[in-house]
C-alpha cells in the first residue's frame, strides 16, 4: 500500500517537491527556532562588554586570514580542555559574535581564553614569525600585518552594520569609531580617554605593535587576541573555575 | 552555442550586457575596496562570453530538427569545467596539505597563506568540481530518464556559466581575503545573491524539463537531483543572510550571532554534505550504476526508504558538530540521535548499490569504470558508518578538533564523491560524444589504482594522526597533570602530514590522467556504428533499450 502511494507521488513533480520541502524542513525548525525563544539558551550577565572598534577590526582580520581554520574558540565541557585552556565557554561569551568563530579544527591550540596570557610583544613576535618563539610551529607568518595601515575610515560603517544585525552600539560609538580605534592603539593621545569612557575601564589601551606613530593591522589583531575571553567574567564566576582570569596588567 | 536562434542570441546578449553593467557598477562603487576587483572580473567575464556568443553566431541558422534531439552541448562544456576545477581544487588541496608539513611553502605571501588557500581548496573541490559534476550529470540524466530534451536552449548556459562565475568570484575572493568565515559558505553577500539567481534558473529549467517527460514516473535519480536543488537553496539562503558594510564594500556581517549562528552554520554545513555531496551524487549512482552494470536497481522499496530517510533525518544531524559546546544539551542529543538513525537509510542506499552488482561482479573485475562506481558505493557505506559513529558524543569528545574529522571528510570526498564522479564521467563521455569507448582503458585502470591508493594513504594517515592527537590531548600523568603540551602533540603530527600530502598527490595525478584520457577520447574519431537514433528523446525506442527504470 505505501508503495502504491509512492507510485502516485512519483507521477507529480510538484507533489514530490512539496513532499521534499516538508520532510526537509522539520529538523531545522525544531532545532533552530527554540534557540531564539528559550531564554536560558544564552546566559544573562551584567558585565558583558562590546568589542571596541579596534578589536572588531582585529576580528575582521582574524576572519580574513582564515585563523578559524586552525584555531577554535570554544572550550568544551571536558576536564582536559578546562585544565589546558581555562573554564569552558559559555554561550553569552559569543553573544555579540557575528559570525561566531567557534571553529572546527585545532591544528593550533584553542584561543577562547588567549587574552592576557601572553604579552603584546610576544604576540607581535609570534605573528611576525611563529618559529622565532615556537620553533616547532607550522603556523604561517603574518609579517605584512605590521606594515599595513588599518583602514580607519571604514570603522563607522562596520559598527553600523553590526548594529543592524543586533549589536547594541550607540550613535556615539559609531560616530567615534575611527577616533576610538586610534586612541586605543596610541596610549596617552587625546583620543585615548574616549575609548575607556565608551567601552569601560577594563578596555586595554596599548601600543599593541610597539609603534605609536600609526595604527596598523597588527595593532588591531593583537588587540582582538588580547580581549578573547575578557569580555565578561561570567565563565569564572558561574562555573567551577580552576584558575583566575588572566590579568592583562600583570 | 551554434544552436541559438537569433532571438535566443539577442536575449543572451542582453543578459550579458546587463551583467557587464553590473560589473562596471561594482568596479566603480568598490574602487576603494576589493569589491572593485570583483567588479572588474564580472565585467571581463561577461565581455568574454559576449565575444564567444557573437564569434559563433553568424553561421547557418539552426535547423528545427535539433529540437527532436537531446541537448548535449552544455554537458560537453560542463565536463571540461568539471575537470578544470577538479585539477585546480585538488592541486590547492595538496599545496595546503604540504604547507602544514612545510610552512614556508606560502612563500611569505598573504594570498597563499594556509587560512586563505584552505577555503579555496574546499570550495574548489566542493563547488567547482562537485557542483559542475552535479549540474553536468543532472542535464544528462534528466533528459535520458525523462526521454525529453532540456526545456530551452538558453537557461542551461545561464546555469553553467552563472555557476562558474560564482565559483570564480568566491574562490578568487578567498585569495584576496574576502570571506564570511562560515565553513563551506565563505563567499560574500554579492556572490551569494548571484548564486540564488543562478539556482532559481536551474530549478525552473529542471522542473520544466521534468514536465516534458515521456515517462509517467519520475525516476529515482531525479528525486535526488530535486532534493539537491531545493534543499541547497533553502540552506544557502538562510545561512547567508547578512548585512554588508555598504554596497561599495565586500565585507558583511551575518545576521546570526553566537550560539544561534553556530547551529545555523552547522545545520547548513552538515546538510551541504547531505544535499550537495550526498543527494546529488546518489543521483549519479542511481543512473550510471545500472547503466554501466546493465542491471536494474536491486530494490525499488529500498530506494524509497533511503531517499525519504536521508531527506528527513539529515536535517536534524548538524548539531553533532557542536557536542560539549555552549549549544544547549537537548539540541546536541537530537543531533546525535538522528545521526545514528541516519545509518539505516545510508546503508540502504549503499547496500542497494552493491546488491545491484549481483550477477555483474565479473564486470567489476574487468571494467575499471564500474569498479570506480562499486568502490564509491563501498566508501559511501564506510564513511556514513564512520559519520554515525563520530556523532556519538563520547566518541566525538576524542575525534572533534582533530584530523580524524579531516580523514572522515576525505573518505567521503575522495572515496565516495570523487570516485562516483569519475565513474560517471567515464560512462558519460563516450555516450555524449558518440564514441564506442574511452580512449584508453589502461589509463582508466591506472587512474583507479592511483585514486584508491591515494585515498587509503590519506585516510589512514588522518585516522592515525587524529586518534593519536586526541589521545595525547587527554593523557594524564599518575600525579594527575596533563602530560603533553600542545606543541608536543603537533610534533607528533608531522610524519602524518607528509603522508597525507603524498596520498593527496597521488589522487591529483589520477585526476590529471583522467583529464588527458577524456581529452583524447573527445579527439578520437566518432564511432560510425553508433547510430544516432538509438539515443533520441522522442519516437519509438529500439526494443531492449538499456535505460534504467525502477525495478518493476
Amino acid at each position: 500500500m505505501p508503495e502504491l502511494m509512492h507510485r502516485k507521488l512519483e507521477r507529480s513533480a510538484t507533489g514530490f517537491m512539496l513532499a521534499i520541502i516538508a520532510a526537509a524542513s522539520v529538523g531545522g525548525i525544531v532545532e533552530i527556532a527554540p534557540l531564539f525563544t528559550i531564554d536560558d539558551t544564552v546566559e544573562t550577565v551584567s558585565d558583558m562588554r562590546l568589542y571596541t572598534p579596534l578589536e572588531l577590526a582585529g576580528r575582521d582580520i582574524y576572519v580574513r586570514e582564515g585563523c578559524y581554520a586552525c584555531h577554535s574558540q570554544m572550550i568544551r565541557t571536558l576536564r582536559d580542555e578546562v585544565e589546558r585552556y581555562g573554564p569552558y565557554s559559555l554561550a553569552v561569551e559569543s553573544q555579540y559574535d557575528h559570525p561566531m568563530l567557534w571553529g572546527s579544527k585545532r591544528t593550533g591550540p584553542d584561543l577562547a581564553r588567549i587574552g592576557g596570557k601572553y604579552s603584546d610583544f610576544w604576540h607581535v613576535a609570534h605573528l611576525n614569525n611563529p618559529r622565532d618563539v615556537v620553533p616547532e610551529s607550522n603556523m604561517p607568518s603574518y609579517r605584512w600585518l605590521g606594515t599595513t595601515p588599518l583602514k580607519l575610515a571604514d570603522l563607522p560603517l562596520a559598527l553600523r552594520a553590526q548594529r543592524a544585525v543586533g549589536v547594541p552600539y550607540t550613535d556615539e560609538m559609531i560616530e567615534n569609531a575611527a577616533r576610538d580605534a586610534y586612541g586605543q592603539a596610541v596610549p596617552d593621545s587625546e583620543q585615548s580617554s574616549g575609548v575607556t569612557e565608551r567601552y569601560g575601564e577594563a578596555t586595554q589601551v596599548s601600543a599593541f605593535d610597539g609603534v605609536t606613530t600609526n595604527v596598523t593591522e597588527m595593532d588591531a589583531l593583537v588587540a582582538y587576541l588580547q580581549v578573547l575571553g575578557q569580555l565578561t567574567r561570567a565563565a569564572y564566576e558561574n562555573t567551577a573555575a580552576p584558575e583566575q582570569m588572566p590579568d592583562p596588567d600583570n | 552555442m551554434g544552436q541559438f536562434t537569433t532571438g535566443e542570441r539577442d536575449f543572451a546578449a542582453i543578459i550579458l550586457i546587463v551583467l557587464a553593467i553590473i560589473g562596471i557598477a561594482m568596479a566603480a562603487a568598490g574602487r576603494a575596496d576589493v569589491l572593485g576587483i570583483h567588479g572588474a572580473m564580472v565585467l571581463l567575464y561577461s565581455l568574454a562570453l559576449l565575444f564567444v556568443l557573437f564569434s559563433g553566431a553568424f553561421g547557418t541558422p539552426p535547423s528545427p530538427a535539433r529540437l527532436t534531439r537531446y541537448y548535449d552541448d552544455p554537458i560537453k562544456v560542463g565536463v571540461g569545467l568539471t575537470l578544470f576545477w577538479a585539477i585546480f581544487g585538488m592541486f590547492v588541496g595538496v599545496w595546503a596539505a604540504a604547507q602544514l608539513a612545510w610552512p614556508s611553502l606560502n612563500f611569505d605571501t598573504s594570498w597563499a597563506s594556509f587560512g586563505r588557500i584552505r577555503p579555496a581548496h574546499t570550495s574548489g573541490v566542493i563547488f567547482g568540481f562537485g557542483g559542475n559534476a552535479l549540474i553536468t550529470t543532472s542535464f544528462h540524466v534528466v533528459q535520458r530518464t525523462s526521454r525529453a530534451r532540456l526545456a530551452d536552449q538558453l537557461s542551461p548556459w545561464i546555469v553553467l556559466f552563472g555557476f562558474n562565475l560564482f565559483c570564480l568570484i568566491a574562490i578568487s575572493g578567498y585569495f584576496l581575503g574576502v570571506t564570511q568565515s562560515k565553513e563551506y559558505a565563505e563567499a560574500e553577500w554579492y556572490a551569494d545573491i548571484w548564486l540564488v539567481i543562478v539556482w532559481v534558473t536551474y530549478f525552473v529549467l529542471y522542473v520544466r524539463t521534468l514536465a516534458r517527460r515521456k515517462e509517467p514516473h519520475i525516476y529515482v535519480a531525479n528525486w535526488y537531483y530535486m532534493a539537491f536543488i531545493l534543499v541547497v537553496a533553502i540552506l544557502h539562503i538562510v545561512n547567508n543572510l547578512a548585512v554588508p558594510l555598504s554596497f561599495a564594500h565586500a565585507k558583511s556581517y551575518t545576521v546570526w550571532a553566537g550560539v544561534q549562528d553556530s547551529m545555523v552554520q552547522w545545520w547548513y554545513g552538515h546538510n551541504a554534505v547531505a544535499f550537495f555531496l550526498t543527494a546529488g551524487f546518489l543521483a549519479m549512482l542511481y543512473y550510471y550504476l545500472p547503466k554501466r552494470a546493465e542491471r536494474p536497481i536491486f530494490s525499488y522499496r529500498l530506494s524509497i526508504l533511503s531517499f525519504w530517510g536521508i531527506t528527513f533525518f539529515y536535517m536534524w544531524a548538524g548539531s553533532h558538530h557542536l557536542h560539549y559546546t555552549a549549544l544547549p544539551h537537548w539540541v546536541q542529543n537530537l543531533g546525535m540521535t538522528f545521526s545514528v538513525m541516519l545509518l539505516v537509510p545510508s546503508w540502504a542506499s549503499a547496500g542497494n548499490a552493491l546488491l545491484t552488482l549481483n550477477g555483474a561482479w565479473h564486470k567489476v573485475r574487468d571494467d575499471a569504470t564500474l569498479r570506480f562506481i562499486m568502490m564509491a558505493a563501498f566508501f559511501y557505506g564506510l564513511s556514513t558508518f564512520e559519520g554515525s559513529f563520530l556523532a556519538i558524543r563520547p566518541v566525538n569528545a576524542l575525534s572533534h578538533y582533530t584530523d580524524w574529522t579531516v580523514g572522515h571528510v576525505h573518505a567521503g570526498a575522495l572515496g565516495w564523491v570523487a570516485m562516483i564522479t569519475f565513474g560517471s564521467l567515464y560512462t558519460l563521455v563516450p555516450a555524449i560524444w558518440k564514441r564506442e569507448r574511452m580512449y584508453s582503458a589502461v589509463l582508466v585502470e591506472v587512474h583507479f589504482w592511483l585514486a584508491l591508493v591515494g585515498t587509503l594513504i590519506y585516510v589512514f594517515a588522518m585516522w592515525n594522526s587524529g586518534i593519536i592527537q586526541g589521545l595525547m590531548w587527554r593523557t594524564y600523568s599518575p600525579d594527575d597533570t596533563l602530560v603533553y603540551s600542545f606543541v608536543d602533540t603537533l610534533l607528533a603530527m608531522y610524519p602524518y602530514y607528509i603522508a597525507r600530502a603524498f596520498g593527496g598527490l597521488l589522487f591529483l595525478i589520477g585526476a590529471i590522467v583522467a583529464a588527458y584520457n577524456i581529452w583524447m577520447t573527445v579527439r578520437s574519431p566518432a564511432a560510425a556504428m553508433l547510430a544516432l537514433d538509438e539515443d533520441l528523446p522522442v519516437g519509438e525506442r529500439p526494443a531492449g533499450g538499456a535505460t534504467p527504470t525502477p525495478a518493476e
